[in-house]
């Protein structure tokens, strides 16, 4: 594993204990990918508009990392309790959003197959 | 080794989030957009599974049990109930920041103050404001959706409203600096600015009515996108990071869009309350309409080589999709080029009109958007407003006192004829009178909107049978 990934094996800190991001970097992706996120939703068609909305609900709820953290970490009971509320939270947007998303599309037809 | 393990999945899991949305841009990679999403979702758990340290499995399993378990029935929904299901999505997102975003304040409160560096509180507020206000405010979207009894669906106004608001959350805003200083002796500000940001989303909501839904539910969307980026600053995690600037650029985008369509600005759809604009020449004298039947109107469109058909969310209310298909099919065996104008803030939420209709099996390239088909509005025989009020009202092109003055509309008035269904007389949501009723070339159908075009296909099935 370490011979192919050479140069992630070489990046700064210990693996089981992250040290914090400097801000900067974490500023430089947040903002390229809000730039990416820009460019590329703009392109979509306004036809998908509302399955683009349900499928974009299903990405933020990738919040579903952080509840797992938080809940699966050796803490407080109140604070796992908190943390599994919004681990349901997240997976029922995550389980509902692509499920819906996909039904609305596949509802999308030209009109050549037809007839 | 294991970190770096989950940094390579968290690295393809944006990748793929990345690709998901670019093959949203048509209809025919859509689909595989949701996969690619699937996949990217599944990486980022899978890599966060491999954590070290988790321990509480059982309570892991559960959470995620019971979020199948309500996931799969909310998935069912009828299409017309989509923007309800998409704000509640919403209300669930910024709860999950919002808690999370809690937990790790007192976690490290409790067991390391250190932590508690001033960048990380402000992640931690900026987290639970949007989180919170979110919850609440996307739960008031969704009961007005819905029209749940207690939550009134017209919007509600009352004096130094945009004042008092703002101070709200001007108070949330200033106890969490003071905590960004003080993030131990001040602790108790900390359930203040939760209290207060659950306010500020309902106060929020409450002036806003159902045409402004659109813009409210995309700019909601961007909020629980942006709560996730704060919780990734908080956590710091990129995976995070990457996929909330994602959706927090999408909703932005949209909601810019839904502003556009409707000649507004942010400020005015969030402070303007559409409702409490000028009641004024409510008096003068009201020019007749003229009534046609069902079966002039079935005449007329028969006799057309152009139809083009105006929905609205009266559409959506009288779940009347089938119906107009049965329309669209009837028309087209009779060679009429049939043609449907969708504006874009037809309906509750960006896009309502052309899932509805796509769901009735109207292929999709017979949508046209609205500055397409005003091109051809002059050469149509019969424009065919169906549940449709503000977005075709003429007044928005030359009346500078209208509400809606500047706002493109959808040019029902040039068609050479329009019929348009319509419950009642009354004036549409922005209160405002309609010209295009009382036009010269235009027709009323008063009924449901699905009882009229169901009266319409009985009419052209009828007179096929015939002949």
């Amino acid at each position: 594993m370490t011979g192919i990934l050479p140069v992630l094996s070489a990046s700064p800190g210990p693996a089981e204990a992250p040290a914090a991001t400097e801000l900067s970097t974490m500023l430089f992706v947040f903002m390229l990918a809000s730039f990416i996120g820009l460019g590329v939703i703009t392109r979509v068609s306004r036809l998908l508009h509302t399955p683009l909305m349900s499928l974009t609900n299903a990405i933020s709820a990738i919040a579903v990392v952080g509840s797992i953290v938080i809940t699966g970490a050796d803490h407080p009971p109140i604070i796992t309790i908190l943390g599994a509320i919004a681990l349901f939270a997240s997976m029922v947007n995550i389980v509902s959003g692509f499920l819906i998303t996909d039904r609305m599309l596949k509802m999308f037809k030209t009109g050549e197959p037809r007839k | 080794m294991r970190g770096e393990l989950i940094q390579v999945t968290y690295l393809a899991a944006t990748a793929l989030f990345v690709f998901a949305l670019h093959w949203m841009n048509g209809p025919k990679t859509a689909r595989r957009g949701v996969f690619a999403g699937v996949g990217a979702m599944s990486l980022g758990i899978v890599g966060t599974l491999l954590t070290p340290g988790l321990v509480n499995w059982g309570w892991i399993t559960v959470a995620v049990a019971l979020g199948f378990a309500l996931g799969i029935p909310l998935s069912w929904v009828p299409l017309t109930a989509v923007p309800q299901r998409t704000a509640l999505s919403h209300a669930f997102g910024g709860l999950a920041a919002g808690l999370v975003g809690t937990a790790k304040y007192y976690l490290w409160l409790s067991e390391g103050p250190e932590n508690l560096t001033a960048l990380r509180m402000s992640a931690i507020i900026a987290e639970i404001i949007l989180g919170y206000l979110t919850f609440t405010g996307s739960l008031m979207a969704a009961g007005k959706l819905q029209e749940v009894k207690w939550i009134p669906q017209r919007p509600v106004t009352y004096p130094f409203q945009n004042a008092s608001n703002l101070g709200l959350l001007g108070i949330a805003v200033v106890c969490g600096v003071a905590l960004v200083f003080q993030p131990t002796q001040l602790s108790y500000l900390f359930p203040v600015i939760i209290v207060l940001s659950l306010a500020f989303g309902v106060l929020l909501i409450i002036p806003i009515g159902g045409a402004d839904m659109p813009t409210v539910i995309s700019l909601l969307n961007s909020y629980a996108g942006l709560s996730a980026v704060a919780m990734g600053f908080v956590l710091d995690n990129k995976l995070l990071v990457t996929a909330g600037a994602l959706d927090g650029s999408s909703g932005l985008i949209l909601s810019i869009i839904m502003c556009r369509a409707m000649n507004r600005s942010f400020t005015n759809v969030l402070f303007g309350a559409f409702g409490q604009v000028q009641q004024k020449k409510a008096a003068g004298e009201q020019k007749a309409v003229k009534q046609e039947t069902s079966e002039g109107a079935a005449q007329a469109m028969e006799q057309a080589s152009l139809v083009v058909i105006v929905p609205g969310y009266g559409l959506a209310v009288a779940r009347a999709q089938q119906r107009v298909r049965e329309l669209y099919d009837q028309l087209t065996r009779r060679g009429v080029d049939v043609k449907f104008a969708i504006h874009p803030v037809a309906g509750r939420m960006p896009g309502h009109m052309n899932v509805l209709l796509a769901e009735a099996d109207i292929p999709y390239d017979r949508l046209v958007e609205m500055s397409e088909i005003n091109h051809d509005m002059p050469q149509c025989d019969v424009c065919l407003v169906i549940g449709a009020n503000d977005v075709v009202n003429p007044a928005a092109r030359h009346d500078r006192t209208s509400p809606i003055f500047g706002m493109p509309i959808i040019d029902a008035d040039k068609a050479k004829m329009c019929l348009a269904i319509k419950r009642t007389m009354n004036p549409g949501f922005a209160g405002i009178d309609n010209e295009l009723y009382t036009a010269d070339r235009t027709y009323m159908l008063f009924g449901d909107a699905k009882a009229v075009v169901g009266d319409l296909v009985k009419q052209l099935s009828g007179g096929s049978a015939m002949h």
